[in-house]
């Protein structure tokens, strides 16, 4: 019965949207602007045919590929940047400048150095979404409370258990919300890496339709977008409140009080 | 009482074979951009193996400074900390700390028992010794009914229990305590003094419990150890001669314990007033 209810709450604004979209595009007969019924048609024939294992499935392969490896690499050097003060004070002022330029600039500079490859659209991924994890580790681990880090250094806990049982958990929330973030700019950066010469890809074809003037095509591919963001938002509150259920069993208990 | 070759000579000396715990002339200044602050002048003391001694000083006078220069968290400035007759330089591996704030001192993300078997699992200590001696520690100070809670969702007291439960397993020869009871009820507190009493006879272990309350260092020692006000030295280092039976009502009771309470709380008195020992003005 609860899980009725959840269901019929998540769906009932999208049914509604829908709705009005439905009622207001009645008698419409704007080119650019598709109705509901013609939509779903041009997305069924377009998306679930040869264009899944074309365009769909590779776009995602390197979208994962490229946020699990900034996730991976933003850990890795935030706990690295983030227990070593002068490696922060080394690294700070670079850290700006690379953080400033944004990814799509890197595009066409990549495309000369790599090529049009899978890689070049990986690492433009990784470029963008590897600074909200890197950042918000670095501020985790220099977060750990000071009593925390007291009782584990007088149980002798150091080195890798020190990092195993008290660094990462303790970042844990922080790291959370830079995963958060760099899951919907590896989304946009996935696009945008498919933009400029490439010849597959969800980002590719939505243009290309644009081009054509396939307008109800290009929607349907603004759609597929719109259903992998939301399925990545499910995934990531899925594997958030199993990693960090303490710390929202935590932060009940401290508002309840 | 007698001089030494140490300047504050307040505090009770023994010979080296038998001290477990020496603390010679230590001396803490913190090095602040307004200035240096010296927070401990001078201590020298030792504790007898399988000692209780309580640290009773007004509040600033360096109690958790001295701590932590003794658990090796931090170096003094000047003089040294044995322990067994080596110089402490980092934690040492039989020592254990309970600090006041429990709330920060458990691991979140573990739950109770994960808390207590973490220390013995780093130390790498065999899963069947673990288990057993994870069980007795709970046991010992009544949490048995409770390993699979996490720790914020217990009461500060029963927090504050499985501090204690994971010094206890964790078999030190050396438990420090710095005002572990400070932010919990006086009821609870109570039966936790009454713990500390039962796992110290329990384990022979040396305790070293540092408090602001004067009941309590009365209640708990065998020897209160009163601190001046900062720059710290030691006021006086006194024996207390109460039975060693003790109970909340009964010892309380005692004319002997409102004595020793009264002295205690002229020393601090005079601590506060910025009386300082003869030794230590003469250095």
């Amino acid at each position: 019965m609860k899980v009725l209810k959840g269901i019929g709450y998540a769906l009932a604004l999208p049914v509604i949207l829908v709705l009005i979209w439905w009622a207001s595009t009645l008698g419409e007969t704007n080119f650019f602007v598709p109705t509901p019924g013609v939509l779903a048609e041009k997305f069924a024939e377009t998306w679930f045919g040869e264009r899944i294992l074309s365009d769909v499935l590779p776009s995602i392969g390197r979208l994962i590929v490229g946020v699990v490896s900034a996730i991976i690499i933003g850990i890795v050097a935030g706990l690295l940047i983030g227990s070593f003060k002068w490696l922060r004070d080394l690294t700070e002022p670079v850290l700006e400048f690379f953080r400033a330029i944004p990814p799509p600039v890197l595009v066409p500079v990549l495309m000369l150095l790599m090529g049009i490859t899978d890689g070049m659209k990986v690492v433009v991924i990784i470029s963008g979404c590897v600074w909200p994890v890197l950042l918000n580790t670095i501020e985790g681990v220099r977060a750990i409370d000071g009593v925390l880090s007291d009782s584990a250094h007088t149980y002798g806990i150091g080195g890798w258990a020190r990092v195993k049982y008290l660094v990462l958990p303790s970042a844990g929330p922080q790291i959370m919300a830079g995963v958060r973030q760099c899951l919907s700019i590896g989304l946009i950066l996935m696009v945008i890496s498919e933009m400029f010469a490439s010849s597959s890809g969800l980002g590719f074809t939505i243009v290309q339709f644009q081009r054509s003037f396939a307008i109800p095509e290009m929607w349907s591919g603004i759609v597929v977008l719109g259903l992998i963001g939301v399925a990545m938002s499910f995934i990531f509150q899925f594997t958030e409140r199993r990693i960090l259920r303490w710390y929202h069993g935590l932060r009940e208990v401290e508002n309840a009080a | 009482m007698q001089p030494d070759t140490t300047p504050a000579p307040a505090g009770k000396t023994l010979p080296a074979n038998e001290a477990m715990l020496s603390v010679r002339g230590m001396k803490k200044v913190y090095k602040t951009d307004g200035g240096d602050i010296e927070a401990v002048r001078n201590l020298t003391f030792d504790l007898r193996a399988g000692e209780l001694a309580c640290l009773v000083g007004p509040s600033g006078s360096g109690k958790t400074t001295l701590l932590k220069c003794i658990a090796g968290l931090m170096a003094p400035t000047e003089g040294e900390v044995l322990l067994n007759g080596t110089k402490v330089v980092g934690p040492p591996k039989k020592m254990a700390v309970v600090f006041q704030e429990y709330g920060r001192s458990l691991f979140p993300w573990m739950r109770v028992r994960e808390n207590v078997e973490l220390p013995l699992k780093n130390q790498g200590v065999p899963k069947a010794e673990r288990d057993r001696l994870v069980d007795d520690a709970l046991e010992a100070v009544g949490l048995a009914h409770v390993p699979q809670s996490y720790p914020w969702q217990l009461s500060g007291g029963m927090q504050q229990r499985v501090a204690i439960a994971r010094a206890v397993a964790y078999q030190p020869e050396v438990l420090l305590m710095d005002e572990p009871f400070a932010a919990v009820d006086a009821q609870t507190r109570a039966d936790l003094e009454d713990l500390i009493r039962t796992v110290w006879k329990k384990l022979g272990v040396t305790v070293l419990f540092v408090t602001h309350d004067i009941d309590e260092s009365v209640y708990l020692g065998q020897r209160v150890i009163i601190l001046s006000s900062s720059p710290t030295v030691i006021q006086e280092d006194l024996d207390i001669d109460l039975p060693d039976e003790r109970d909340q009502l009964n010892t309380r009771a005692l004319p002997r314990f409102t004595e020793l309470r009264h002295h205690v709380y002229e020393q601090i008195q005079l601590a506060k007033a910025g009386h300082r020992p003869a030794a230590a003005t003469q250095a």
